[in-house]
């Protein structure tokens, strides 16, 4: 082997090696990697118990029920599998709506409500213009509508 | 063919073909940013959930490749400069890696500003996105400061070269990120299975900012080359030669 294909074989080596390496690192720490945990894993007790820790979802429609003349706050999150309701006290994103993708950090409450301490919101990959998006919906509806009545069975552990 | 190669190896050569290359890469830059910007302000309707905020977007996304596809070049020069013992290669790592942090920086900037109104919160830790994309900031750095500490081109270049061989998995986290994980930062929406997700009156400025950005990111490198290649040929014949001839360099 000429001394040049042996630097391009280290080199191929080297970088081969350090992505095993961090591949096996990452797949240690899939768990901690998530940002967040989802719906159905919650329902099904599949959470750290002893920390603080994020749930994703989006918030289910109709569900948001305001407190008169306070911060205080409930709705219930889906993944559309599972639902969960969370409670909250405290200031909302613009993005905040029903429907919309939410991130909320806490912890899991008493009888199975989510305490959060804070609510962030998620959006998604796709941009479109106001007239757009409306007329999309009408679509969107007849797609989720089976989507959501005959999923998967939501599993609570 | 080979002719092509070997002159290109040649720092004199390379460094009048940065020259020649620079206006024809700075003038596309100049144009598809300037039609980017006002198409994306201007003729580009506004998100459905975000509005005008999305706007953003025309900034964000160019310098998040950017910040990607300058640290592959980086990345790749250095391997090359190591297999191929090319000293030019090299120059031109060290040349893109400020550029390239540059962009980092620009990309997190943008994204703090954008999370803020957006998400509700300027920075998550935890984030695979965001924390691996502040790596990739610090990848930069390492690279700038390991080059800075040792005196000897040669030996830097070297130890570069490999730092930057060993961060290039990051860069493939920082792309993946958004797919392996849950994560608070959306999905891709250019690249996303059938199709971009996103209006066509939206889509070409972002395709025009971030085509003006890679051509930026050439303009501004062939610059950068050439100090960097006068710099390290700053004791040879050909550097003292060109300017002490009646033209003093051009």
């Amino acid at each position: 082997m000429k001394p040049r294909q042996q630097r391009m074989l280290a080199v191929g080596l080297a970088v081969a090696g350090v992505a095993i390496a961090a591949a096996l690192t990452l797949k240690a720490f899939d768990e901690n990697m998530m940002f967040f945990v989802e719906v159905s894993n919650v329902v099904a007790g599949e959470y750290p118990q002893e920390r603080n820790f994020r749930i994703g979802g989006l918030v289910v429609e109709d569900s948001i029920e305001r407190e008169e003349g306070s911060l205080d706050m409930r709705f219930r999150v889906t993944d559309m599998r599972c639902e969960l309701s969370v409670m909250y006290n405290g200031v909302l994103p613009d993005l905040f709506r029903e429907g919309q993708g939410v991130v909320a950090h806490g912890a899991m409450g008493a009888g199975e409500v989510f305490i959060a301490d804070k609510i962030l919101a998620k959006h998604d990959e796709n941009y479109m213009a106001p007239e757009v998006a409306a007329s999309l919906a009408k679509h969107v509806d007849e797609k989720m509508a089976p989507l959501q009545e005959g999923g998967a069975e939501c599993n609570s552990g | 063919m080979w002719k092509f190669f070997h002159q290109l190896a040649s720092p004199p050569h390379f460094y009048r073909l940065a020259a020649t290359l620079m206006p024809w890469l700075a003038v596309p830059a100049l144009l598809l940013i300037a039609y980017g910007t006002y198409a994306g302000l201007f003729l580009a309707s506004p998100d459905y959930q975000q509005g005008d905020a999305f706007r953003i977007i025309y900034v964000h996304v160019p310098s998040a490749y950017l910040s990607m596809m300058a640290y592959m070049f980086m990345a790749i020069s250095g391997a090359i400069g190591l297999i191929w013992r090319l000293k030019l290669a090299h120059a031109v790592g060290a040349a893109a890696a400020p550029l390239g942090a540059a962009f980092t920086f620009l990309a997190l900037v943008t994204g703090s500003i954008w999370g803020r109104p957006m998400w509700g919160t300027w920075w998550e830790w935890g984030d695979p996105r965001l924390t691996s994309e502040l790596i990739l900031l610090f990848l930069y750095f390492g690279y700038m400061a390991l080059r800075s500490s040792i005196d000897d081109t040669a030996k830097a270049d070297k130890a570069c070269a490999v730092l930057a061989l060993v961060g290039v998995v990051n860069v493939v986290v920082v792309h993946y990120s958004v797919e392996w994980w849950s994560s608070l930062h959306q999905g891709q929406t250019l690249m996303k299975k059938g199709g971009p997700g996103m209006d066509a009156d939206m889509l070409y400025p972002l395709l025009a900012m971030i085509l003006g950005f890679t051509f930026l990111f050439g303009a501004l490198l062939a610059r950068r080359i050439r100090t960097e290649v006068l710099y390290r040929e700053r004791r040879t014949r050909w550097v003292r030669e060109m300017i002490l001839s009646p033209e003093g360099g051009r």
